[in-house]
């Protein structure tokens, strides 16, 4: 049974270990941050933190949680302060929002591994997380925002 | 869209302006909501910064249901000052949430922090149209709303004049209070609400607007989106963040050709799937158009969204493809560059065509083919239904909540005021969210559940493969040239399968609406001047998509525009000019117009065709732009103007070319015309989210059909642009509205001319003239 920790919480799931992440956070534990966009890995609405990686959670299985810290939007930051939070809202950042949770997490993970990347490092990193709004000049300007303040 | 169909297809009639009956107060949205602050300074209000509200007629009047302006039911005041204004437009990235309720709270002088929005259920009587489509919400109810919010202001200062025994002309309406400006006094909102609620709302004639030198959030760009905090912390609730107690989980497997129907289906594997619980076939409409009807299909219902698309892909599921099966993308296209070529039904028709180019020195022909695309809003759908005693609840990311309640009614043959319907946050719609099949999913799954609970989700492979599609086209643009390279005559046949076809048995030809997107309204100052439509039967759900009809024909006009100059050795952005001409407002009669020439549903005299105002964006942009100047090898500027939804958009798009071949776009200037603008913040954003768009369109989107089934199943085949190749930097020019220029529209608009700008640039760039959306990011080197 696959023991872990969701946003600091320690929990264990019984259930089918290969059920994707996405739906155990989403439908079990009602945290809809983390949002169903493809399903596939190819979109990245649905990016979690897993030791502080980014993952898509979408086709993560829960099984692979086993013994690791799961964190999600809801957990980034208590107030929802994280620099990379307050640099998307600086920056007006969203229109619909829909992958804006997910472009969240990937960001803060980057700037978690890497305090001052370049970049194109920051493009590189962030071009797996669709926007089909097109936020992608403001995501790019707020990574760059939050750095310096990571 | 839908309307102006049903319009034209006469089998509805513009339902009269319903009385607005004085409804109870309603009480608060429960739920921690967030207010966006900003500091602004209190100034005070001199007696002539009001002015008489100028009416003017638009479309809105014409939308069923019409517009509604009056501030008791839009407006709620409790006795503690907290205001909740109604936002009754769906809310899927353009920030129209946020900027109607701005103007209300301008002009009441409500304190924007001191102001919570609560989303309006599907209800057109109470609020007026609601259908949110067709860059209208601005250009319909900018008007309405400054009213509201203005007789709200006049009944709060009425009511505090009553309060002190004074004269009206003594009180002030000022950030959330009455000022007396003899005493000094001052009476907060909360103070005045009930009185001031209790009032008749002031006739129309009475009602005075603030000048714009008074606008404290109008125009400014300062008020960030209402729900922002909510979306960076994952806290907003979009369609499937909606959790009912008992809820089930539903996913469906539909026919994988449209018109196809079920053969044959074994679900004993899906049955043994844990957690899934029923398994229910439906069956789909009988024979075309199916308008917004299901397709049918095999619902698989479970206690997990996990069970539930496992269970569906346990399914073996034997399909009967039907008629559509001969849908082959190949085959189709090559036809519709075929019939482009032949005469097609003249739409339009002005001067001597045939002469132009019997007589014409040389000549010019163009063909411009577009594929078919998928809106994929970010947000697949998805909708949650219950029935309560005979009591139907949906909600979903709805574009038109009431056009959906008013088919579920149908559906399930109950009384309208049977069903509700909330409207979520919309992760995107793009125009497939005011299709409301999934919908109508939702309440037949739940109808077959005794009533439970039941959310319907769609896969992104679903929205890929069920989408109402983009068209697919092919523009031919010929011109005759006189001995000086004149353009003397313009032929332009366009082949398009129709929307019209989802809607009314297919004649194979386009209809007014499609037609008045970029086609017959064709701006250039050419004599001799005829629009033809060659006929292309549908095989698929044609519906609209951002901009609709406007992306092909911007695309063939204006790449034909920069490919005459090429050949006649002039600049493209002077071609663009000349080709405008002199500045007019077009007269459609004269012009050779259809008699039912479509306005994007405007009064032509009120919105018409200013070629002034082309000209005016394409200036703006090429000098921001800096048209002109020297660029390195491998790189060129291509410009484009297009006239959509009654605004106005020219863009210059720079791109490079990298050694291997790959298109880059390291920028962009767009300039827009919208006439009166209230949000300049969230412009700009739609502008930059345009580019990109229209970069998607451009370079990567293709839905191809084989056998009558999609191609495409993810964003992995159905490409969109992603950081790894996009418009890196997108500048906005916003043009200074003139005072008869009213509100147009701003959430399409900008898309049109990116497509022709970046195929003109690439020209520039590498000398490849590419005809064929999407071209792909690559040149071959
Ligand atoms: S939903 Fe997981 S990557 Fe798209
Ligand atoms: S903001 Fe809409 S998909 Fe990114």
């Amino acid at each position: 049974m696959p023991t872990f920790t969701v946003n600091g919480e320690s929990r264990q799931f019984d259930g089918d270990g290969d059920m994707p992440l996405l739906w155990y956070l989403r439908d079990e534990l009602g945290l809809t941050g983390s949002k169903f966009g493809c399903g596939a890995g190819v979109c990245g609405a649905c990016t979690a933190h897993l030791d502080g990686e980014a993952i898509r959670t979408c086709v993560t299985p829960v099984s692979a949680a086993e013994g690791k810290k799961v964190v999600t939007i809801e957990g980034l930051d208590a107030n929802g302060d994280h620099p990379v939070q307050k640099a998307w809202r600086e920056l007006s950042v969203p229109q619909c929002g829909f992958c804006q949770c997910g472009q969240i997490m990937q960001a803060a993970a980057l700037l978690t591994r890497n305090q001052a990347p370049s970049d194109d490092e920051i493009t590189a990193e962030m071009s797996g997380n669709i926007c089909r709004c097109g936020c992608y000049e403001r995501i790019h300007s707020a990574v760059r925002l939050a750095a310096g303040g990571v | 869209m839908l309307h102006y169909l049903e319009k034209d297809l006469k089998s509805s009639t513009v339902a009269p302006r319903t009385v607005i009956e004085n409804v109870s107060r309603r009480g608060f949205l429960g739920g921690a909501l967030t207010a966006s602050g900003f500091v602004l300074a209190i100034s005070t209000v001199p007696a002539s910064a009001r002015e008489a509200l100028k009416t003017y007629p638009h479309g809105g009047q014409g939308m069923p249901h019409g517009v509604v302006h009056d501030p008791k039911i839009f407006i709620a005041i409790t006795d503690k000052g907290d205001v909740t204004i109604v936002t009754h437009r769906s809310e899927m990235g353009t920030g129209i949430r946020t900027s109607l309720p701005l103007v209300v709270a301008d002009e009441m002088e409500a304190d924007w922090k001191r102001v919570k929005l609560e989303q309006a259920p599907g209800d057109e009587p109470k609020y007026g149209n609601q259908d949110t489509d067709g860059s209208r919400s601005m250009r319909h109810f900018i008007q309405p709303m400054r009213q509201c919010g203005a007789a709200m202001r006049q009944m709060l200062e009425q009511a505090a004049a009553a309060q002190w025994k004074c004269d009206l002309a003594d009180v002030k309406a000022e950030l959330h209070e009455v000022v007396n400006t003899k005493t000094g006094k001052k009476l907060g909102y909360g103070e005045l609400a009930k009185a001031a609620m209790a009032l008749p709302v002031p006739a129309v004639e009475t009602i005075k607007v603030k000048k714009e030198s008074e606008f404290r959030y109008m125009r400014k760009g300062e008020a960030k989106i209402y729900d922002l905090h909510d979306i960076t912390t994952g806290k907003a609730i979009y369609g499937a963040d909606i959790r009912l107690p008992g809820m089930k989980y539903a996913v469906m497997a539909r026919p994988p050709v449209v018109g196809g129907k079920i053969k044959s289906v074994k679900s004993d594997a899906t049955k043994k799937v844990p957690g899934v619980e029923a398994v229910f076939e439906f069956a789909g409409p009988d024979a075309p158009p199916y308008k917004f009807a299901t397709v049918g299909g095999v619902a698989v219902v479970a206690n997990s969204t996990y069970a539930a698309l496992k269970g569906r892909e346990a399914l073996e599921v034997e399909w009967d493809h039907g008629a559509n099966a001969v849908y082959d993308t190949d085959t189709y296209t090559k036809a519709m560059y075929e019939t482009a070529k032949k005469p097609g039904k003249v739409i339009r028709n002005q001067g001597d065509v045939d002469k132009a180019f019997a007589e014409a020195k040389d000549t010019f022909v163009g063909e411009y083919h577009q594929a078919h695309m998928a809106q994929a809003p970010m947000e697949p759908l998805v909708a949650v239904a219950r029935i309560v005693d005979g009591k139907v609840e949906v909600w979903a990311p709805v574009q038109s909540p009431y056009g959906a309640r008013k088919d579920i009614a149908e559906a399930l043959k109950v009384p309208i005021e049977n069903v509700t319907v909330h409207v979520t946050l919309l992760g995107g719609g793009f125009g497939r969210k005011s299709k409301w099949d999934w919908m109508l999913e939702a309440v037949r799954i739940s109808e077959k559940l005794n009533g439970a609970p039941v959310k319907l989700q769609w896969s992104r492979e679903d929205d890929i493969q069920h989408s109402f599609y983009h068209t697919t086209s092919v523009e031919r643009i010929e011109m005759a040239l006189d001995d000086k390279g004149k353009v003397t005559g313009w032929r332009h046949c366009t082949v398009a399968p129709s929307i019209v076809s989802t809607f009314a048995p297919d004649s194979g030809h386009q209809f007014n609406i499609e037609y008045g997107m970029g086609f017959v309204d064709m701006p250039f100052e050419i004599p001799n001047i005829r629009c033809e439509n060659g006929e292309a039967k549908a095989h698929a759900r044609i519906g609209w998509f951002r901009s609709v009809s406007n992306l092909p024909r911007a695309f063939a006009v204006q790449s034909a525009v920069a490919e005459l100059a090429h050949k006649l050795g002039r600049d493209p952005k002077d071609m663009l000019l000349e080709l405008l001409g002199s500045d007019r407002i077009i007269d459609p009669k004269a012009s050779g117009f259809p008699e039912d020439f479509w306005n994007y549903g405007e009064p032509y005299p009120e919105f018409p065709i200013n070629v002034a105002r082309l000209k005016g964006v394409v200036n703006l942009a090429a000098d921001k732009a800096g048209w002109g100047k020297k660029l390195p090898k491998g790189e060129g500027m291509g410009i484009a103007v297009h006239r959509a939804f009654a605004s106005y958009v020219a863009s210059v798009v720079h791109v490079k070319i990298d050694a291997d071949g790959t298109i880059r776009v390291p920028e962009v200037t767009s300039a827009i015309d919208c006439g009166f603008y209230v949000n300049p913040e969230r412009i700009r954003s739609q502008m930059e989210g345009a580019a990109v768009m229209g970069m998607s369109a451009a370079a990567y989107s293709a839905i191809t059909f084989k056998g009558g089934a999609v191609e495409q199943s993810n964003y992995a085949d159905f490409q969109v642009a992603t950081m790894a190749n996009f418009p890196k930097k997108v500048n906005v020019v916003i043009a200074d509205p003139k005072p008869e220029n009213h509100a147009g529209g701003v959430g399409e608009p900008g898309v049109p001319p990116f497509a022709p700008a970046f195929a003109n640039a690439i020209f520039v760039a590498s000398g490849q003239r590419l005809r064929s959306m999407p071209t792909g990011d690559k040149l071959k080197v």
